[in-house]
Formats: C-alpha cells, structure tokens, sequence
C-alpha cells in the first residue's frame, strides 16, 4: 500500500548553514530524524530525494538580479560590494559557499513535495528544511535566501492554477510569503505570530488585510508576548477553522516553525508543546475536509534545537501519518543516549511538559483577552 | 522633517464672493474637512470648515415650505462665514511646531503659506499619519527599549555598543522614562538575534527594559 505521507529529505540540507555560531542550525533535522526514528514513526519506503529548483522556479518569485547576487556571494571568497544591497553578508544572513545550491535544494524539496501531493502519489509530504518565509523578492531577510513557501505557492498557481491556503504558525510574521501574494485572492495567506510591536520583523498587524482584490486574503493573528497554549490555541482554531471553510483551498500549505515555545531563546510567547499538537491536528482535519487532504508542510523557526524542534516535528510528522499521540509517552532512552553528551541543555524525559515547568504567566487575564478580542476583528473581512 | 515635506500641495480653495452651496458641493465631492479662501491674487484671506458650513446651512428638519429661505441661505456669500483670523504655518516649519499650532489652538489643519501666498495645507490627519509612519517598520526590525539616566551623551554612548556589535537601527525614538530622571530610548533594529546586542549593552551597564523574560 502507498504511504499516506512522505518525508522529503537530505544529508545535503545541511548544506544551508551560516557559521558555527548562528542560531538557524539544522542539526535540528538530525535530531528531528532520529526521535522520529527512535519511536519508530518512519518507513523506508516514505523517504524521498529533493531536487534542485530550477532558476525559472526561483524567478516565479525572485528578482533575476538577486538570485544573480546569490550566486555570486557564494562563489567568492570575498563579499562582492552588491552583497548589501541585497540583503546578504549581514548578522542575520551572512553570505556562505555555495549558498545558492545549498537553497535551491531546499526549495526544490517543496517543490518535490507539492508534486507529490499534485500528482495524488501521496496525501501529504513533509519538507522540514522549508519554511524560509522572510525571503522576499529581491532581498534576504532574517536567515532566509530563497522563500521556498512563496515559490512553491506560486508554482501550484501556475501549473495547477490551484487556490492555495497557506498556514503560517511561526512566531514571526509570514512577511516573505504575505507580501508576496498580497494582491492575489487565490492565496489566502494565514499567519499566527508574537506582535511586531517588539519582535522581529514588526509586520503582520491585524490590519494588513491584502490590497485590490486581493483585500481579505491576508489575515494577521498578533500575539501578545506571553501568550500561553489556551489563548493561542483558541484563537489559532477559530480563525483558522472559519477562514479556511470560507476560503474553500484546493491544497494547503504550512509553515511549522517551532519558536513559539516558551523555551524558544529568540521569542517571548509561552506555549508548551502541546500546541505543536494541535496545530497540525487541525491543518490536516481541514485538508481532508476541503482539499482531498493535500497538503505540505514544511518547517521554519525554531531555535532550542534539543529540546523543542526534534519533539515538535515529531509531533507534526506523527500526526500527517496518522500516529498522532493521545498520551505523553517518554522520550525513548536511546534517543536521550545519543545526544545527552552534545547537548548543553537536559534533554526531556517526556513528549508534553508537565504542568509544574510551565512559566507563570505575567497580567494573563489581560492577555487573554486581548487576544480573544482579535478573533472577530482578523476575520472581519475574511472570505466567507 | 520640515512642513513642506509632509503638506498637501493639491489645494482646493474657495473665493471670498462665491456662495457656501459651492463650499458644501467642494467639501463633499473632494472629501476635505477645510477650504482656505483666497482673492484673485492668490492672497489667503480666511478658511472656512465643513462645520461653519454646516451649522451655517439650513437644518435637514427643516421642512420643504421653507425651501425659499433655504435658497437665501445657500446663496450667500463666503467673505460673510469665513473665519479671517486664520492661524498658518510656513514650509520651513518643523513638523513639531505645526503639530504644536493645532493642540494650541485646537483646530484640525493649518494653510501653509508664504509670504502672502498660499503653498499648501496640512491638517491633523497628516501629522497622525506621519508619526505612524515614524514609529512604524519600513524595513524588517526588531523591538530594543533601554532606559538610560536623563543626562547628555547617552545616546552616543548605546551608539557606541551598536556599532561595536555591527547592528544596523532603522529608527531610534526618546521618551520620557517612567521613573523620574529617566529616558527611555526605543531602537528597531535590523536583526531577528538580538541577543548579543543585548549581551554588549547589559556588559556595558545599560538598562535593557526590552527583550526581557516574563516576571515572576
Ligand atoms: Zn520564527
Ligand atoms: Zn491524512
């Protein structure tokens, strides 16, 4: 029997990395692969290659002369003088060899994905090293190169002329993807994320609603910093689950960034794994209810790469598989074993935290109803 | 940022002999709340709003008998209206002055002008709208707020640490602190990590109110 879901991996991923000091690391997917394995959630049989993205692919989405700008930084040894402009060679984004193969693959992974699910291979495949929504069209932008989510999205619309519902719970705003579609009603971009009042990158306030006909197509969920699992996740299904209804998507696509965990170093929001849980529990409830069950995910964020990434992939995985948890198993011991020595953190002993290691939450009522106060005003003129 | 950057150039005046039917028909079909009125040199000699009009103008109770009386009123002239005591600004004023002008005086815009004539107009909306854009993210940044003691040369000092820790600021605003002899400063920075930042201006005994963790 084929496999309802397949996993779109490579050793080469790990191609795509900064500097040994930069806080975008994708031994997270090493870690990832192996609790997955550890739990024995993962067959050969649904493993796939990427491929590389084609310059065309790119061009769907990037300007010819920044991707010519991509290829040049990384080809030199020095940074060609463009680099700035560009939005390469920063603390952010710093130019690395071979930086434009290193994310082409990554973007062709998503595409190796999206025709997976097109061609009804499979329901849902799964490309972890996706999930770079800042790219934007002619500038990198907070440790992204290429926006694989813009390009695959844009790829669905030309070749399948699908409407396409794109799901954004990282803890920073979907700015790369949003701006990329924001006149376009046949993409409904949907992005949950900590208020840019102070985070970065300051976009995705509730009034950023798309522009011409594509007004009411983007929707913006702020959250206030510290918000916990309760709050989020009552918004995170109501907007979701009346936007998407409305919107009626021929496939969806999710961004699975993982920051929002209030171990996340970079954020400041206060959820507990259990929405890593519940989030793709209900992408994948709407992909079968509106979509066939077509589906991609990809990942994105996540920043406390022992203890918060490998278990919340796990769960998104888990779940895409049809082997979502409904307990709290332990984390298997070969698995705390292997990484235990390089980890600089205690690895968890359990999937979900239990109650007692949960920050307290500063002025929570306040919150809480701050947050509540933006279901009805997000979906104010959301398709219906 | 000067007056002239931020004033409407695209006027719509009124002169002082014509009737406040054409007043009303201009405010409604341009959507402007002010008419300056001008001569025939182009000279400014008075504003009128839409609610001199408006409480100029027949009441919409008033019943259709009285249509004859409606018509007198309609036609009058607006030299009989106008406000002639108009408070203006000039191209080269700061922003904040004009600002200052409106809270003053508590009106909704002031006629640029200068000399005798008339170079614009700029009204309470457009200010908002510039502190929005002011405070506002142009370019992706994060959220840096340090509280520093109300004394000369902080800011140069943080822009010490900024540079040393190659840190790019998109915008930079001062407020007074909650705390008496306090300031705060409030930076949008263009990084996602600003933990190292963070970790040089904490080095350097700075003040950091924002990143912060929750308190417990
Ligand atoms: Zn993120
Ligand atoms: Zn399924």
């Amino acid at each position: 029997m084929r496999p309802a879901c397949y996993f779109v991996h490579s050793e080469a991923y790990k191609q795509y990395k900064f500097n040994d000091e930069h806080p975008f690391n994708q031994k997270r997917l090493d870690l990832t692969l192996d609790l997955m394995q550890k739990y024995e959630l993962i067959k050969p049989n649904q493993f796939v290659e990427p491929r590389y993205a084609t310059t065309e692919e790119l061009e769907l989405i990037h300007d010819p002369n920044y991707i010519e700008a991509v290829k040049k930084c990384g080809e030199s040894e020095k940074l060609p003088i463009i680099a700035a402009s560009y939005g390469l060679g920063t603390e952010d984004t710093p130019a690395f060899p071979g930086m434009h193969e290193a994310t082409s693959l990554i973007v062709g992974g998503t595409l190796r994905a999206a025709e997976l699910v097109m061609s009804g291979e499979c329901d849902h495949a799964v490309n972890l090293a996706g999930g770079l929504h800042h790219g934007f069209r002619g500038r990198a932008s907070g440790f992204c190169v290429y926006n694989d989510c813009s390009v695959v999205i844009a790829y669905l619309r030309k070749h399948y002329d699908a409407k396409v519902l794109y799901i954004d719970t990282d803890a920073h705003h979907g700015d790369g993807v949003q701006w990329a579609f924001y006149d376009d009603p046949h993409v409904l971009t949907v992005s949950f994320h900590e208020t840019g009042k102070y985070l970065f990158p300051g976009t995705g306030k509730i009034f950023e609603r798309g522009d011409g006909q594509g007004f009411g197509y983007s929707i913006n969920v702020p959250f206030e910093p510290f918000t916990e699992d309760e709050s989020w996740l009552d918004v995170y299904e109501q907007v979701l689950s009346e936007a998407a209804r409305g919107f009626k998507p021929d496939v969806i696509v999710t961004q699975n960034g993982c920051d929002s965990h209030f171990l996340d170093p970079l954020t400041h929001l206060s959820c507990s794994m259990e929405i890593y849980r519940q989030i793709p529990k209900l992408a994948h409830r709407l992909a079968h209810e509106l979509c066939d069950g077509r589906l991609i995910a990809t990942g994105g964020g996540g920043y406390d790469i022992w203890r918060v990434v490998p278990r919340a992939w796990t769960l998104l995985w888990a779940e895409l598989s049809d082997q979502g948890f409904s307990d709290n198993p332990a984390i298997p011991s070969e698995w705390i074993d292997r990484w235990q020595a390089d980890s600089p953190v205690q690895l968890p002993p359990f999937m979900f935290e239990a109650e007692d290691v949960l920050p307290d939450i500063p002025r929570r009522p306040e919150i809480t109803s701050k947050n509540k106060l933006y279901i009805e005003k997000a979906l104010l003129h959301a398709p219906k | 940022m000067l007056v002239e950057d931020i004033m409407n150039r695209n006027l719509v005046t009124i002169k002082p002999y014509e009737t406040i039917r054409l007043a009303m028909l201009l405010t409604a079909q341009h959507r402007i709340r002010h008419l300056p009125v001008v001569d025939d040199t182009d000279k400014l000699v008075g504003i009128v709003s839409d609610r001199d009009l408006r409480d100029a103008g027949p009441s919409r109770f008033d019943n259709e008998s009285d249509s004859e009386q409606n018509e007198d009123i309609f036609n009058r002239k607006i030299q009989d209206l106008m406000n002639k005591n108009v408070i203006t600004a000039h191209p080269l004023d700061f922003v904040e002055e004009a600002a200052y002008a409106l809270y003053e005086n508590k009106i909704g815009c002031l006629p640029v002008v200068d000399g005798d004539n008339l170079k614009g107009i700029i009204t309470d909306t457009d200010i908002l709208y510039t502190l929005v854009e002011l405070m506002g993210v142009h370019t992706p940044s994060s959220h840096v707020e340090i509280q520093v003691d109300d004394l000369p040369g902080m800011l140069a000092d943080i822009s010490a640490v900024f540079k040393k820790a190659n840190y790019n600021v998109n915008s930079v605003l001062t407020f007074p602190g909650k705390h008496q002899g306090k300031k705060n400063l409030m930076f949008r920075v263009q990084a996602v990590d600003t933990r190292r930042l963070v970790q040089s201006l904490q080095e350097s005994g700075f003040d950091v109110i924002w990143p912060k963790e929750p308190e417990k």
